[in-house]
């Protein structure tokens, strides 16, 4: 009996919406998640929509300070630093270290609600009284203190999407330490599984700062405490510490889930045991920890000493180390293997050139005097959509392509996928790497109007983000069609080795009718009919 | 075979005490670093303006402070003893020493209270005409004063809440429910009856149940967090005149 077969107590919605089962939990999230997503990819849309004319156009300059908060608030706390945990994490956790279920079943369904709470308390500010905020998704004080429009809520939803996030992180953490199957010793778990416990790690250790931070938002704005108001002795410049205390290790609880899905899938589709499977699951571990010290080459322009900025410099500079072993032992893996590029592995690809080059437009602005030139500019926009969208993006949909025929038993149109493939690949690289030269070029990011100068270069950036928008919807529909019309795709349609595809598709209940036994590492295709 | 898979289902909705202990350490973890960020503001401010911190602190109420201090250090001890009366199969003895535990609590919040509204009384509040007239650091003082306390006195009733839980847990004696497929049970196998799902009640001990055990400690775990916080949290504001 498959997990989507109804079961217990309640039918239909309702046997979703409280269910503990981790295979239903990860379905909700990924629903939620795309619904949100697809929000966020409007947003981003209209705003490019402006930019096609320097002046006042379309809508008002305060819409477009909401839109671009909003399209940041929703795409970073909303979609990708829940997407792949919260989603093929609670889906594949268990399946990949051979347990039924995480280690708290009701705490995990907790952290969904915590989740659908923040959403709908981030989308009530929309339609609250002094309109959307208009802050940018990092709330910078003193603005955020004195803006008239609505910060609290959405800060406070964001208070609340960081709870979500940090009971996943610690379930996962004590499902791994837990419930491992017998033989599953460390370092025979996947690499999705070690990627995981490193970012569960950085949740449960960054989130809390995050939300005390926003909580002195609340504090400032309602009860006038001026901790960070200089005219009672405060210092604006400690906001900005505690900000990105958190929010420096989020990129890494977004990218580190999307490295473990690459992980994954090269060496599936290159028939060959991975490449150094200890220096990627270490290299996890290394970004996890580095990623918590480098937090300041956020703040390089913001007044701090010489001393701080070039240490910070440097350990920006060390963070890059790990995520490279990375990107050089895929392609290791790839070398002289047996290479099938279904469309997961497309998407992996994809990562691996997209990404790489968000690294290395990252790490020009690691660089002192490079940094002053770019800071507040397009190039950073773009830097940073290369990194996230290019990266967990892209890990997130190559993840979907994976795992799809595994959570529903259903295989989909992947002709359609490529042709919408080709679509967000052209869009992608359109828009954002225009944003980048022009970036470069001097023009500034959040700017209503801009000089006549940069129109050429804005018009190519939002015929991009057509494209981009269209490929990813023809995407998602690509899913929904094949729900209800994809062919049986069959228990291991990619031949994989890890434990869920011992399993069927869709997994049984109690995901495995008999709790396995490890003998093998994780990806080592020997003797496999295909290898 | 019927038998081994009854044995099976049983064993699903088996407890693993060591595990809930790890997620509630993590989870303190967490706690520890929401009130660490605070901790980093005190920090740097106070080594920004160490005359005016001296001198506003000289304004708190060291008396009721010192009496807190004690009284949450005591209602740790009753915690404790709490548990290991659970422990020793005593679950009144133990019901009532966490009620103690709670009463501590609420006496805590209740000086918390006095003391607050005599500060506020004496329009010692952030954003006061008061304080406007006073240095920045005795603002700053104020301002971390009232979010650190209000931040502590939050996690207080959270813990009492939390107890209050345990209290009513813990006042009927234990019995666990667990339910059964049908066709797991002796006998049921060929009966080809599937879907049904039967309810077995029973207890493990008269008086002992480890999962109970093992909510109270974890129960018990927070309580000491929030006592340990006021323990760092009544140096930094009332001893440092």
């Amino acid at each position: 009996m498959s997990y989507l077969e109804p079961q217990g107590r309640y039918r239909g919605l309702a046997g979703w919406i409280f269910s503990t089962d981790h295979k239903r939990i990860g379905v909700l999230y990924l629903w939620s998640i795309l619904s949100f997503f697809s929000v966020g990819v409007l947003f981003g849309v209209l705003m490019r929509l402006k930019m096609l004319w320097p002046g006042e156009h379309l809508y008002s300059p305060q819409m477009y300070n909401a839109l671009f908060t909003l399209h940041g608030v929703i795409q970073i706390f909303l979609f990708i630093i829940p997407g792949i945990p919260a989603v093929f994490g609670n889906f594949f956790l268990p399946l990949q270290i051979g347990a039924k279920d995480v280690a708290f079943p009701r705490l995990n369904l907790l952290s969904w609600w915590f989740y659908i709470a923040g959403a709908a308390l981030a989308l009530t500010s929309l339609f609250l009284a002094g309109g959307p905020p208009d802050t940018g998704w990092s709330f910078y004080v003193p603005y955020s203190v004195r803006t008239t429009t609505n910060v609290v809520m959405p800060v406070f939803a964001a208070f609340v999407l960081g709870f979500s996030s940090i009971l996943t992180g610690l379930n996962f953490i004590t499902t791994i330490h837990r419930l491992r199957a017998p033989g599953m010793s460390w370092f025979k778990m996947p690499l999705f599984v070690w990627s995981l416990y490193a970012t569960a790690w950085i949740q449960i250790l960054a989130t809390p700062i995050l939300g005390i931070t926003l909580l002195l938002i609340m504090g400032e704005r309602l009860l006038n405490l001026g901790l960070f108001d200089p005219g009672r002795g405060g210092d604006p410049l400690l906001y900005q510490h505690l900000f990105w205390i958190y929010s420096h290790p989020a990129v890494y609880i977004m990218i580190l889930p999307a490295m473990g899905v690459i992980s994954e899938i090269i060496p599936t589709f290159s028939r060959k045991n991975i490449y150094g499977y200890k220096a990627i699951a270490f290299s996890s571990m290394a970004i996890a920890f580095v990623g918590y010290l480098v937090w300041a080459h956020h703040m390089f322009t913001s007044g701090m000493s010489d001393f701080a900025r070039a240490l910070f410099s440097l350990l920006t500079f060390l963070v890059a180390i790990p995520s490279g072993v990375k990107v050089f032992n895929w392609v290791a893996t790839m070398y002289k293997g047996s290479i099938k590029v279904e469309p997961p592995m497309l998407f992996a690809m994809t990562f691996i050139f997209l990404f790489s080059i968000g690294g290395l437009t990252g790490l020009m602005q690691g660089a002192l005097g490079t940094n002053i030139n770019v800071h507040e500019t397009y190039y950073v926009v773009g830097h940073f959509h290369y990194t996230m969208f290019g990266g967990t993006g892209m890990g997130l949909f190559a993840a979907l392509l994976y795992w799809f025929p595994k959570m529903t038993g259903k295989m989909y149109n992947k002709r359609a996928i490529v042709v919408a493939w080709a679509c967000i690949f052209v869009g992608f690289n359109l828009l954002y790497f225009t944003m980048m030269v022009m970036g470069w070029l001097g023009m500034p990011r959040r700017y209503y109007a801009y000089l006549p100068q940069y129109q050429p270069f804005h018009i190519v950036a939002t015929i991009g983000s057509w494209f981009l928008a269209a490929g990813i919807f023809m995407f998602l529909y690509a899913f929904l069609r094949a729900l209800r019309k994809g062919t049986p795709a069959g228990a291991n349609p990619w031949g994989g080795t890890t434990l869920e595809w011992t399993t069927a598709s869709p997994p049984p209940l109690e995901n495995f009718h008999e709790i396995p036994t490890v003998t093998r590492g994780p990806y080592d295709h020997t003797g496999r009919a295909d290898a | 075979m019927s038998t081994a898979a009854a044995t099976l289902s049983i064993e699903h909705a088996h407890v693993d005490p060591k595990g809930s202990r790890i997620g509630m350490w993590l989870f303190l973890f967490t706690e520890l670093l929401l009130f660490g960020g605070l901790f980093l503001l005190y920090a740097v401010y106070r080594a920004k303006f160490p005359a005016d911190f001296h001198y506003a602190a000289k304004n708190l109420d060291l008396t009721i402070a010192a009496f807190n201090t004690v009284l949450l250090l005591t209602s740790s001890l009753t915690m404790v003893l709490g548990v290991g009366l659970l422990e020793r199969r005593q679950r009144k003895a133990s019901v009532l020493f966490i009620v103690l535990t709670i009463l501590m609590g609420a006496v805590f919040l209740v000086n918390k209270y006095v003391e607050w509204s005599h500060k506020i009384h004496l329009h010692l509040y952030p954003g006061s005409a008061e304080l406007a007239d006073r240095t920045m650091g005795e603002n700053i003082f104020y301002g971390l004063y009232y979010a650190m306390t209000g931040l502590h006195g939050i996690h207080v009733i959270a813990g009492m809440i939390i107890l209050g839980f345990m209290v009513a847990m813990l006042r009927r004696p234990p019995q666990r429910t667990v339910a059964v497929p049908v066709e797991t049970l002796p006998g049921m196998a060929d009966k080809n009856v599937t879907g049904a799902t039967v309810t077995l009640s029973y207890a493990e001990d008269e008086e002992l149940d480890t999962r109970r055990l093992s909510r109270l400690e974890n129960a018990g775990l927070y309580w000491h967090l929030v006592d340990l916080i006021w323990i760092f949290l009544f140096p930094l504001f009332y001893l440092i005149s």
